[in-house]
């Protein structure tokens, strides 16, 4: 069994060194340097910026609660909203009292911003994304605050609805997932008019 | 279910098997040693690490190597979460982690669970990551695959004491399958938005200020706290967003490939840079699914028999369509507590969820994510609707035998196909019999083993933990749907499989160690005794096809396994489901 066992040992621990260098350093070193030239952007984060600062990235969803700007996703991380270093969802059940009342909560102060909007406001702009980061929301969500941002920022609702349009994304190529507005996007494209 | 779900569950796995198919060839090849050009990296590898490639091993060997390489992947693991402060490539400079958590994730990852009681962005230096973390996202998952290619040459092998070379066959994995598709999966992912970088987090400047509640801190650095225990609290606000950065897409690539799901954030594929786009999730479902359906197609082809392969994928792809079906069509119900405070709720159960994702991209994530024991998730369980819920929890509990882990989910369904035939056996009085091998007694013992040692896990582990108050401190969600938290995170760890109701606060030394049992002993309990039965099968005789043998390529064999997997698999946990997920529902609607 001792002499098993020695038989074993240094293939074992020299094969565990080898592969995780070969996994562990080599592998991603090589993805970075060829994923640098090829999706440099992409690789760095999708970053957004105005007038040479960073505002932010395409892809990650930033806390919105000014009536002139439209809102995300409501997030669930902490102990601010939208916090991208410790990224997460709720994880309220069904069921849960929590649940209803920050839902309610949500509904209310969507209530305050805009009272004279009594349609039933979609899903996703009353419940927390899975992430806390999500950068979307549905065209749906989108339409419903068409008139509060419109009002706010005193442009025709045509025009708020045009942009809203502008940046909403289908089904990628017909078949994947679900058509969205980028919150971020339709933000800047939104302080962009003047 | 919406024509868009079906649409994307027909596209995927028409995709899956016309993806699979060749890469199950390629797997053969390689494992049965005819990949020639591999000679010139091999032969050099095998005299450094003194390995002599042409000497096979008996079963007993073959587990201790297994098992002594995956205790080396312990050690580096736990090791390297300890050290972090003192190692380089830690830019946010986060502290060694506490033993306890430590020694649950340095098991979670060696068995290929990929349970986190850890928030990654926020624990984990980029070192440990990629030097702890990838690197057993590729082991334990070359570990799963060597497990049942030896089961699948104890079938096709006859009179013979060996069943390969424990290293040589890890090594041939590694290099040749799992290291080239996530090269080019991590590509893949990146062009979606997946980052891929070693820059320290990034400040931003945000368009509208975040106005929020900071916790008071006392000069312990912890929150302080008023009489209730409730934390008191501060008006802030900021205009800074800090995104958090990393090594992502090397490691997202592996982690879907291997069916490890460990994610390198939190949020895990739900977080946009992990998985950007709809069809960087399509990527990541397929990857998940990829080497666990060719392997069934490798083992058509290594037993010589392709009809036998396609047996197991159909009673697998039936058993799925059912899970994903359930999940999607659950998860579009409205909750109908939203709808009376002005909600439309018709968008389904959207809490927890992504907007790029919807329902039925997250719905079919999820039955993917736990049919393979990848426990990766774009969406948060905790918050599914309380039958959509139970979808995963029973995709789960069948033992992570529909596709399953890579390895593992073959060699559990191999494990239920023996088990198919020898009830098969019993109601007709033969000796029953698989492949042309005759299923006796000691194969018998040893199928009962894999198949009951994680029910027995999960149920004694639930058992334990609503019975101490250390157990009941972590659950987050009051009444049935903690009793399912627990249920969940015991299902998951002892299938190996990783994903959690997550809302159960499960980074306590209690959890850390009870979890860390059940993932360890879910793992190697069930790899030692089909790695036993591997070697009893090698060392049989071939029997010859006759009048009463029992095809086991037919529509009556694959509708046999169906059944088995149901019953045996099912039946254990009727009455803790009865107790969980089901009550939930009632109440759900019955408007208490």
């Amino acid at each position: 069994m001792k002499n098993a066992l020695q038989h074993l040992l240094r293939p074992g621990v020299s094969l565990f060194i080898l592969l995780t260098l070969v996994t562990g350093a080599f592998y991603p070193l090589a993805v970075t340097s060829v994923v640098s030239q090829l999706f440099p952007e992409e690789a760095s984060g999708s970053l957004v910026s105005r007038d040479g600062t960073e505002i932010g990235s395409r892809l990650i969803g930033q806390n919105f609660s000014d009536p002139r700007y439209f809102w995300g996703r409501p997030s669930a991380t902490a102990p601010q909203p939208n916090n991208a270093t410790a990224s997460g969802g709720s994880n309220l059940g069904p069921l849960n009292p929590a649940l209803v009342d920050a839902v309610q909560g949500r509904v209310a102060a969507l209530k305050a911003a805009d009272p004279e909007n009594d349609r039933p406001i979609p899903v996703d702009l009353v419940t927390a994304s899975g992430s806390g980061l999500d950068p979307h929301i549905s065209p749906a969500a989108a339409d419903w605050q068409v008139q509060r941002v419109a009002k706010a920022r005193g442009l025709t609702v045509e025009r708020v609805r045009a942009l809203v349009e502008k940046n909403t994304e289908g089904r990628q190529w017909g078949v994947f997932g679900e058509p969205r507005v980028n919150v971020l996007a339709l933000n800047l494209a939104l302080d962009a008019t003047r | 279910m919406s024509n868009h779900a079906w649409i994307l569950l027909g596209l995927f796995l028409l995709v899956l098997f016309v993806a699979a198919k060749p890469l199950g060839t390629y797997i053969a090849y390689v494992m049965e040693g005819r990949f020639r050009a591999g000679g010139k990296i091999e032969g050099p590898l095998y005299r450094v690490c003194g390995i002599r490639h042409d000497e096979e091993m008996g079963w007993l060997a073959y587990a201790f190597a297994l098992l002594l390489f995956n205790l080396l992947g312990l050690l580096a693991v736990y090791g390297l979460q300890r050290l972090q402060v003192y190692l380089p490539l830690n830019p946010q400079g986060f502290p060694n982690v506490s033993p306890d958590s430590s020694f649950n994730t340095a098991i979670s990852f060696v068995a290929n669970t990929n349970w986190q009681g850890y928030g990654g962005e926020s624990t984990m230096s980029y070192l440990t990551q990629m030097l702890g973390l990838t690197v057993q996202n590729f082991l334990s998952a070359a570990t799963g695959i060597v497990v049942v290619i030896a089961l699948i040459r104890g079938f096709a092998r006859h009179s013979v004491k060996t069943v390969g070379n424990a290293w040589v066959d890890l090594t041939r994995v590694t290099l040749y399958v799992l290291l080239p598709l996530s090269f080019i999966c991590a590509v893949l992912l990146c062009s979606q938005g997946v980052i891929q970088n070693f820059d320290a987090y990034k400040d931003v400047m945000t368009l509208d200020v975040t106005h929020y509640d900071a916790p008071r801190l006392g000069a312990d650095g912890q929150a302080l706290k008023d009489a209730l225990g409730a934390v008191l609290t501060d008006p802030a606000q900021t205009q800074t967003q800090t995104l958090a950065m990393g090594p992502v897409a090397s490691q997202e690539a592996i982690k879907m490939l291997g069916t490890n799901g460990g994610g390198f954030f939190n949020a895990n594929s739900a977080h946009p840079y992990e998985n950007p786009t709809p069809f960087s999730n399509f990527i990541e479902m397929l990857a998940i699914f990829l080497i666990p359906c060719a392997l069934c197609f490798a083992f058509g082809k290594m037993v010589g028999d392709r009809r036998q392969g396609w047996a197991i994928l159909a009673a697998m792809t039936v058993l799925f369509v059912a899970l994903a079906g359930a999940a999607m069509t659950f998860e579009q119900q409205p909750n109908p507590l939203l709808t009376p405070l002005g909600v439309d709720a018709s968008g389904g159960s959207m809490e927890g969820k992504e907007t790029r994702f919807g329902i039925a991209d997250s719905g079919l994530f999820a039955a993917v994510t736990t049919s393979a024991s990848c426990g990766a998730v774009n969406s948060m369980h905790d918050s599914y609707s309380p039958l959509g819920g139970m979808v995963p929890l029973v995709a789960m509990q069948l033992g992570e035998v529909v596709f399953g882990g890579t390895g593992t989910g073959l060699y559990g369904m191999l494990a239920f196909a023996i088990l198919a035939v020898f009830v098969a056996g019993l109601m007709v009085g033969r000796t029953p019999e698989y492949l042309g091998k005759k299923i006796e007694a000691h194969e018998m013992k040893m199928t009962s083993l894999a198949i009951l040692v994680t029910p027995l896990l999960v149920l004694i582990g639930t058992a334990i933990s609503v019975m101490l108050a250390d157990g009941r401190a972590g659950v987050a969600n009051p009444g049935a749907h903690g009793f399912s938290e627990i249920l969940y995170a015991f299902t998951s760890a002892a299938n190996n499989n990783g994903s959690a109701f997550a809302g159960l606060s499960a980074n306590t030394p209690y959890y850390n160690v009870m979890l860390g049992l059940a993932m360890w002993f879910g793992r190697f309990g069930v790899i030692v005794p089909v790695l036993a039965m591997a070697g009893s099968l090698a060392a049989k005789k071939r029997i010859g096809v006759g009048v009463g043998t029992l095809p086991t390529h037919g529509p009556l064999f694959v509708v046999l396994l169906i059944g088995t997997v149901l019953l045996v698999g099912l039946l254990n946990y009727v009455p803790a489901l009865a107790l969980g997920p089901v009550i939930e529902h009632l109440l759900l609607w019955s408007g208490q």
